[in-house]
């Protein structure tokens, strides 16, 4: 592969990075919660869209349709059974909580599904590539994840901008206080943005087993990717997190060109030196509020 | 007249910190009553309390006949009643209208349409697409104000709308109360500013560490104001 | 009007609890060390196991509960301290006496740790220290010279009769259980323990109040270091070779969790019933498994959301108990005549 084909297919790799890390820098933005369990829940996508893509025998992109409505209730569920009562617990118990949540879902999924890894049928698209001029070969996947992170990432933000619904949710991120008291129902809302912070995370989590494995313990990866590219990106910028995803992806692609042993780690060490240099991220914005809760 | 809104017997905590004792005040369908007293004397909690923004330990609030003292604010704000906050507290990152849309949307269909907002105050219906955070003092009261007002409110409250504002700027948005009032809204306003505040009102109620100190028409005077507001009457207010 | 009458009042930070605990707690002790010449090797492997669980859940309980910082990736010292163990014993030292130069190794680890992962907070600084306990763990496997992925045996142990090697290893543990627990507590009650709560509850306020907010979690993190780069050494020790999946392994972090939630936070008293509470659960329980974990992860879940406190802390909120007092009592005079 050459360099700039491994760039580029960093780039896509990144989006899914994006996708990923969306749902839960909506879900700090919103309920300054970090959801731990973010990541398993994503791999919970993936062995949902395994179970009903086998059954059903069709390659797994049929079986969205099914997951990610089913991701969304879970979200809200979760918010409504679970997290409601952790956040009267404050921030502090959330994080405690939706760590535990975190264990029980791996092992559960241990249990349920054993420690083996697995894969998608994908169809025809996991096969086919995309040619440009005879250095770069794209795998579709890679396209598709890229466009589809493209797309949920613009929908967000369209919807956010423009909507009712995007208003109070921006306006709970800027003061939740005042906006129940201008009459913000924030229950119902918090509800919907935990529904749409877990689908994404399945939709993420189907595009990175597919263009990979997945196992019951990658889940503590993906968080920590989602983390990372949220931080690198600067924290309530939803685009910011595009970039910070592409970050991830180039590096981690380029890195592994050179040495894969190596990969990882080096993207590891990226958010590190981001830590150390720039906290507040590539882009942040002016949410300089909650940049100060979450640097202390 | 009807009495919009009866308080009787308010007690509220912070934790273990009583700030109301046994409040109680009544005001009638459109009248204005001036909320007076010094920090810390309660006047904000009272106004949360009967917004919704807090859940008093006993008494009773009844507007409208109805008793909405265990009411969410989202009811109240449905039922008719209004906050402008102190301190304004607009969102920052949204712009002049979407903070305007966000208090008309708890109202739903009754919410009063931006238009109206902007004719009340039409200096900030060029500044319409800017975020409240790039606004002056003045400004970003009067979208305050229409947010509030968006949610086409019966009784409005409104907190220290004149902090930090030159007082040709307070004069302009007590000249839109005014006509407000006209156009029969209900009024509760917190105001530090004792002889705006009984020039705008028709009733008065003290507040001195938490309790009533003075219930009356505006019309006592100034000096039975300031008696009840320092308790023994000793340096004077503005 | 005159200012009311004073009533007199002492402050007291002993109690009679306090001094009964102590006199006993000399005696358990006694007793304990006393177990390799009388029982032996069968009392002597899980009651190391019992040490380190209250260490790691005293230190744990000093990080979350006292300074507010929820730390998942602990695991990254118990690994550094094996490890460091590891690079001490290979140059010939005793093993058992380089407990202490592995817990300092992983304190000077966590020194630029620090640096970075202490600019955060809440949620973001526990995914952080997830982030380092994976470099951690990454940098290990990618060193030939501790073994990369199949591990390394510590050195110097071959030297030793079984017997003494065991009770040698049960003595360093219990050692460093007493120091964790002594050491927090006394970390604690030096004023320290009040700011830290200040600090978990509210650091801007704190901070206000001129708590020096950043000293007292760095004080803490780089303390809860040591102990637990101890606590890996420790682990090391007791079995004899090291390998990077297990010695990093995420389970700690659980555990700690488990101990302090179960036990109490923001006590002395919680994690080390916690600490028991595990360990009972862990030999009537088989120690790995799934299911294991899935209990151990939705009981800390059902803790934290039915006694946040925990059961210490729920007792000592009810009925005043307080064996280690860490706070200051008021006692009104009248009630002492």
């Amino acid at each position: 592969m050459t360099w700039v084909n491994a760039v580029i297919q960093g780039v896509l790799q990144g989006g899914i990075y994006a996708l990923i890390a969306c749902g839960l820098s909506l879900a700090f933005g919103v309920m300054r919660v970090v959801n731990l369990a973010h990541g398993d829940l994503a791999v919970c996508g993936a062995y949902l869209a395994l179970v009903l893509s086998t059954g059903l025998g069709v390659p797994v992109w049929y079986v969205l349709p099914l997951v990610l409505p089913a991701a969304f209730v879970v979200g809200m569920g979760l918010q409504v059974l679970l997290l409601r009562r952790a956040l009267r617990g404050g921030e502090f118990a959330t994080v405690l909580v939706t760590f535990g949540l975190s264990v029980m879902i791996e092992n559960l999924l241990l249990v349920g599904a054993t420690a083996n890894d697995r894969v998608f049928n994908t169809g025809a698209i996991g096969v086919a590539s995309l040619h440009i001029g005879s250095q770069i070969t794209l795998p579709w996947l890679f396209v598709a994840a890229f466009l589809t992170a493209c797309g949920v990432l613009s929908g967000l933000q369209l919807v956010l901008s423009r909507t009712s619904w995007g208003r109070k949710v921006r306006a709970i991120a800027d003061d939740i206080d005042t906006a129940r008291l201008v009459g913000v129902r924030v229950g119902p809302l918090f509800a919907t943005v935990a529904g749409i912070a877990v689908a994404t995370a399945a939709l993420a989590g189907v595009f990175i087993g597919a263009i990979g494995n997945f196992n019951p313990l990658t889940g503590t990866t993906m968080l920590i990717f989602a983390f990372e590219a949220v931080v690198i990106g600067g924290l309530g910028s939803l685009w910011g997190t595009l970039v910070g995803g592409i970050a991830l992806g180039v590096t981690q692609v380029v890195v592994g060109e050179i040495n894969q042993a190596y990969a990882v780690l080096a993207v590891h060490l990226l958010f590190l030196l981001v830590l150390a240099i720039r906290p507040a991220g590539l882009f942040p914005s002016g949410q300089q509020a909650r940049v100060a809760q979450v640097l202390g | 007249m009807t009495a919009l809104l009866e308080i009787s017997g308010l007690d509220v905590y912070y934790g273990d910190f009583q700030a109301l004792f046994g409040v109680g005040l009544r005001v009638a369908q459109g009248q204005a009553l001036a909320l007076v007293g010094a920090n810390g004397a309660g006047k904000t909690t009272l106004l949360r309390t009967i917004a919704g923004a807090i859940s008093p330990a006993r008494g009773t609030i009844r507007y409208d006949g109805e008793d909405i003292t265990t009411a969410a604010a989202h009811r109240r704000i449905r039922r008719g009643i209004a906050l402008v906050p102190e301190g304004r507290r607009l969102f920052p990152s949204l712009t002049v209208e979407e903070n305007i849309l966000v208090g008309a949307a708890a109202a739903a269909s009754a919410a009063w349409p931006l238009e109206r907002i902007y004719e009340i105050f039409p200096l900030i219906a060029r500044r319409r697409r800017h975020r409240a955070s790039q606004l002056s003092g003045g400004e970003q009261q009067a979208v305050a104000i229409g947010r509030a007002l968006a949610a086409a409110p019966s009784l409005l409250l409104l907190d220290e709308i004149s902090l930090g504002l030159a007082p040709k700027v307070v004069g302009e948005l007590y000249r839109t109360l005014s006509s407000l009032r006209e156009s029969g809204a209900t009024l509760v306003i917190v105001e530090q500013d004792l002889r705006r505040a009984l020039s705008a009102c028709d009733t008065v109620v003290c507040l001195l560490e938490g309790r009533v100190a003075l219930a009356a028409a505006a019309s006592v005077g100034r000096d039975e104001v300031v008696a009840a507001y320092f308790g023994n009457g000793q340096e004077k207010p503005a | 009007m005159a200012p009311p009458e004073l009533e007199p009042v002492r402050v007291r930070r002993w109690s009679l609890a306090a001094s009964a605990t102590a006199g006993s707690a000399a005696v358990v002790l006694a007793v304990l060390a006393a177990v390799p010449y009388f029982i032996g090797g069968p009392a002597e492997q899980p009651l190391i196991i019992a040490f380190t669980f209250i260490a790691m859940a005293t230190l744990w309980n000093l990080l979350a509960g006292f300074s507010g910082l929820t730390s998942f990736g602990q695991n990254a010292y118990i690994g550094a301290g094996a490890y460091g163990l590891y690079l001490v014993a290979s140059h010939g030292v005793n093993p058992f006496a380089d407990i202490a130069a592995a817990a300092v190794i992983s304190g000077l680890v966590a020194l630029p740790v620090s640096a970075l992962l202490l600019r955060l907070s809440g949620g973001y600084f526990a995914v952080a220290s997830l982030v380092v306990a994976a470099v951690f763990q990454i940098a290990v496997t990618l060193a030939p010279s501790v073994g990369g992925t199949t591990g390394v045996s510590v050195p110097g142990l071959g030297g030793y009769d079984p017997v003494l090697r065991e009770a040698l290893t049960y003595w360093a543990a219990m050692i460093v259980a007493v120091v964790c627990v002594v050491g927090v507590f006394l970390l604690v009650r030096a004023g320290f323990g009040m700011d830290t709560r200040a600090v978990a509850s509210d650091p801007v306020a704190a901070a206000s109040l001129g708590v020096r907010v950043g000293r007292i979690r760095l004080l803490a993190y780089l303390a809860a270091a040591l102990g637990t780069g101890a606590v890996g050494a420790l682990i090391a020790l007791q079995t004899m070779f090291i390998e990077p999946t297990s010695v990093f392994s995420i389970q700690y972090s659980v555990e700690m969790l488990f101990m302090v939630l179960v036990g109490g936070m923001g006590t002395i008293e919680g994690p080390i019933i916690g600490a028991l509470i595990l360990f009972a659960l862990q030999q009537t329980l088989s120690q790995n498994g799934a299911w294991y974990l899935v209990l151990v992860g939705g009981v800390a879940v059902a803790a934290t959301l039915t006694v946040p406190r925990g059961l210490w802390g729920f007792v000592s909120d009810r009925w005043g108990w307080s064996l280690f007092p860490v706070g200051y009592q008021v006692r009104d005079r009248r009630e002492e005549a």
